[in-house]
């Protein structure tokens, strides 16, 4: 009876291992073709070996015009995006979590609503609005709704992280004399550093990604991040030298990448589910 | 404590609320309000001094427009074909099949769908549009199997973003379902399977009655998300050939954009909003014990 049990368990592991590889064939065929094109001067449209390995597309494309001013932008766009929304989160999580209020459920409830709501929606009004307010095509514009979009969720996940730090190290500190500010910037974030960082890189990657916001709200080419600069770049198609376009890629998607490991490591696996989807 | 104190207390409280309320209030309250607002209007994107408030034309006219009611079924196919259908069932087979599987296959697979899902917008697209195009892999490969190719962005443009909606997006039901999977206490699927249960009727009687929280909790989300796809389907096809892969998202920034009519586009976005809504509310619902 054991033999047999164990027999069929390893049956069924090379079953999945099996079914898993399958799915991840078909999974893997675009990540590889933008992968062996990026070094392939004579990039094509399949996935193919290149003839000789070379970097010259990424040499073509590390440009000011190509990629240097996009990624600033970008950065720009999202780092001070990202700022407002943790600092705003932050102090908004405080109370929610710390002080007992009726107006605490409503308040998470609105948040926790306003987290799934389709913003792709409201861009077109979000630009008329922007024309009327004279917001239109300025980073600051941009950078606000950017931080107003991710903040919904931000809020959530903040409150959720820190109510797993104790009260009790507050309230020691209340009694020294310490004011909620002084106890949130010394006591609770620091203690809850992993949440913070999870909410800041979920942040940035959101708004990294992010396409329609800018290319609706940011009209000037010299202001326009990565998203839409690639956009535009292949959008006049013509002729389009693939193994440029797919080293831009790489260059482009490395950070959030590498963001997303630096924090699923530390927080095993789905990060971004942590406290919105409880099923 | 007096009254007064009592307030001032609960208003120092409140106080780092505050820029986030101020924030929401401006940059997402405000323009849904308007939105709700400029609905009812002509707005028109230039040569027009005044909008006047023209009450339910625009909702009249768009049920009335071929294009808006093309628009609404393409929305809906894309979203049962690529999200209730593909993300949500690839995502849970992915979830169950990893419960099994060797260690080193978990993390080299869970990696590919991962990547997929981190990628930007834009890039993804990209990626797609390069795999669906008649030169591309997807072609290459039917060829080298003696099967019929064809130029799958002009014949079949729905199906082929759908399938990019499924490429990008599977990773996040794959997350959700392994996250509940791993919560199933162990003995009781081994309990069953000591009874003779087969898997089938394993994941049939008991795991999926004990994840149907999260299987409800993911269906709402992934139906949300995949109402506002713009970026990846703009990049693939623009919505077309002849409107052919123009969901609602798409047709919005048409009308609003290309033909200048913000009122009539804009109403289109309220009636997304509208949808977007009840999920979201459903949502709540279904976590009303967590908050």
């Amino acid at each position: 009876m054991p033999r047999t049990v164990s027999s069929r368990r390893t049956t069924h592991r090379l079953a999945a291992d099996a079914g898993l590889l399958a799915v991840a064939a078909a999974f893997v065929l675009p990540l590889a073709w933008v992968l062996l094109s990026a070094l392939d001067t004579n990039a094509n449209l399949r996935v193919k070996l290149p003839d000789g390995a070379t970097l010259d597309n990424f040499d073509a494309v590390l440009t000011p015009d190509i990629t240097f001013t996009p990624l600033l932008n970008s950065l720009l766009l999202c780092g001070g995006g990202t700022a407002l929304t943790v600092v705003c989160a932050a102090l908004a999580a405080y109370p929610l979590s710390r002080f007992r209020s009726r107006l605490n459920r409503p308040f998470l409830l609105t948040v926790l609503f306003a987290t799934s709501l389709p913003i792709t929606a409201i861009m077109v009004p979000v630009y008329a609005l922007f024309v009327r307010v004279n917001l239109i095509d300025t980073m600051q514009g941009t950078t606000f709704f950017f931080a107003a979009s991710q903040l919904p969720f931000a809020i959530w996940l903040m409150k959720n992280f820190m109510d797993g730090v104790p009260k009790e190290l507050e309230e020691a500190a209340w009694t020294d004399g310490a004011s909620s500010l002084q106890s949130l910037m010394r006591i609770v974030l620091p203690l809850m550093g992993p949440g913070v960082a999870v909410v800041t890189v979920f942040s940035f990657v959101m708004m990294w990604g992010n396409f329609f916001v800018p290319f609706m709200l940011l009209l000037t080419p010299d202001q326009m991040p990565a998203s839409v600069s690639i956009n535009e770049f292949f959008g006049n198609r013509g002729m389009v030298a693939y193994g440029q376009l797919a080293a831009f890629s790489i260059i482009y998607s490395t950070p959030v990448i590498l963001l997303y490991v630096l924090v699923a490591r530390r927080l095993g696996g789905g990060f971004a589910l942590g406290g919105a989807v409880k099923g | 404590m007096t009254r007064a104190r009592s307030l001032s207390r609960s208003l120092t409280r409140a106080l780092p609320v505050a820029p986030a309320v101020v924030l929401l209030l401006l940059f997402l309250a405000g323009p849904i309000a308007y939105c709700a607002y400029i609905a009812f209007t002509d707005l028109q994107l230039t040569g027009q001094a005044e909008d006047s408030f023209v009450g339910f034309d625009n909702f009249r006219t768009a049920f009335g427009d071929e294009a808006f009611l093309n628009a609404v079924w393409l929305t809906l196919v894309f979203t049962v074909v690529s999200a209730l259908l593909g993300q949500n069932t690839l995502g849970l087979a992915l979830a169950a099949l990893m419960q099994r599987a060797s260690k080193p296959v978990r993390t080299l697979v869970g990696g590919i769908v991962i990547t997929a899902w981190v990628l930007p917008e834009v890039v993804a697209g990209f990626l797609l549009y390069v795999f669906f195009r008649r030169e591309g892999t997807l072609n290459a490969i039917l060829d080298w199997l003696r099967l019929p190719t064809q130029n799958w962005l002009f014949t079949l443009p729905i199906l082929a973003v759908s399938f990019a909606n499924v490429w990008r997006g599977t990773a996040f039901s794959m997350l959700v379902y392994s996250a509940a999977l791993n919560e199933i206490p162990k003995e009781i699927t081994e309990a069953a399977e000591v009874d003779g249960a087969g898997g089938w009727r394993r994941m049939w009687h008991i795991t999926l009655p004990m994840i149907r929280r999260s299987i409800g909790t993911n269906l709402m989300l992934i139906t949300l998300q995949t109402l506002s796809v713009f970026g990846l389907i703009w990049v693939m096809t623009r919505g077309g050939p002849g409107g052919k892969s123009q969901t609602l998202p798409l047709f919005m920034y048409e009308e609003a954009f290309q033909k200048s009519m913000i009122g009539y586009g804009t109403a289109v976005a309220l009636l997304l909003l509208v949808v977007g809504s009840l999920f979201s509310a459903v949502y709540l619902r279904l976590l009303r014990t967590e908050v």
